[in-house]
């Protein structure tokens, strides 16, 4: 299976993720610069996290408007999985392929810790090799991951079970109903602000965000098994 | 030539996390009288006249770039300026 990992000015997880993917999930991964006009030759897509173009005006607002964003939008579109962690997910909101918006933390701070996750719904292609409810282990990094979305919106998140991680416990930035990563309705693109790729070893303090890649290649082998 | 000044706020309906903070330290400073801190951006630009509509045109790059309507409010004023 062949991961992307895009890069654009700013990105600095970038390496993290194709750590993840190379060295600790085992499969291909593959830089590609935010000017790139094709993706048709990868599987998924990952979004790394950063401060791409600086965060000016608002975090991921230039960003969307990269050229690789097309082909994201079409990999979208085709169904690939499509993972933004952090900023990626900033980029997915701005870029409109996930419903929301960021605000700043409401202590004004950055936070950089662990933190503890309820996975709410494990029947997505992100998230089957965990348990439903399980509570997982995984950092934050962020100044901006207070989550917002209006009223008719977050009911039709929970009516489709788009909310598949929220906070366990306390909410570190107090994101709307302790929301931490969604999916779209169509449940191939996931948004969350925890970074999994910084959890994929015992070294690194957890290994609980192993499974969500892990779980990523399981969907893409069942899904190719058929046509092989 | 158009001078062009944007005014980004976050909506009424969103808590400004920022805003409620500058409150507080305006109250612990006795200005008790503040009721609300509402912390937006201030853009300028300069825009040349074509034969696009100037305010079609800024409607839509507040609609599509400089303010997240999700949670965010805009105004904006347009002001007609010689060229040096």
């Amino acid at each position: 299976m062949k991961f992307a990992v895009i890069v654009f000015p700013g990105s600095h997880c970038d390496v993290d993720m194709y750590h993840a993917i190379a060295d600790e999930l085992g499969e291909e991964a593959e830089y590609v610069w935010h000017d790139a006009a094709n993706l048709d030759r990868f599987d998924a897509i990952l979004l790394p996290g950063g401060f791409s173009y600086g965060d000016y005006l608002r975090s991921g607002a230039i960003a969307r408007f990269s050229n690789v964003m097309n082909a994201v939008q079409k990999a979208a579109d085709e169904g690939k999985p499509i993972l933004g962690v952090c900023n990626g997910f900033q980029i997915l909101l701005e870029a409109g392929l996930l419903p929301g918006a960021m605000r700043r933390n409401n202590s004004l701070k950055f936070i950089c810790r662990p933190v503890s996750l309820k996975v709410e719904n494990n029947e997505t292609m992100f998230t089957s090799a965990y348990k439903q409810g399980e509570v997982i282990t995984i950092p934050i990094a962020h100044g901006e991951g207070n989550y917002y979305c209006d009223e008719q919106t977050l009911k039709r998140l929970m009516e489709n079970r788009q909310i598949v991680f929220r906070y366990h416990g306390e909410n570190p930035n107090g994101s709307l109903d302790g929301i931490a990563g969604i999916v779209n309705e169509k449940g191939n693109v996931l948004g969350m602000m925890p970074h999994p790729e910084r959890a994929v070893d015992p070294l690194l303090g957890s290994a609980d965000g192993l499974r969500l890649f892990q779980s990523i290649v399981k969907y893409w082998r069942e899904t190719h098994a058929v046509t092989a | 030539m158009y001078k062009v000044k944007v005014y980004v706020t976050l909506r009424e309906s969103v808590l400004d996390p920022q805003g409620t903070a500058v409150k507080g330290a305006l109250h612990s400073l006795s200005y008790t009288e503040v009721q609300d801190v509402r912390i937006g951006k201030f853009m300028e630009l300069i825009v040349a006249k074509s034969e696009r509509d100037i305010n079609k045109l800024v409607r839509e790059m507040c609609e599509k770039l400089l303010a997240n309507t999700v949670i965010e409010d805009y105004r904006y004023e347009i002001e007609e300026v010689v060229v040096q």
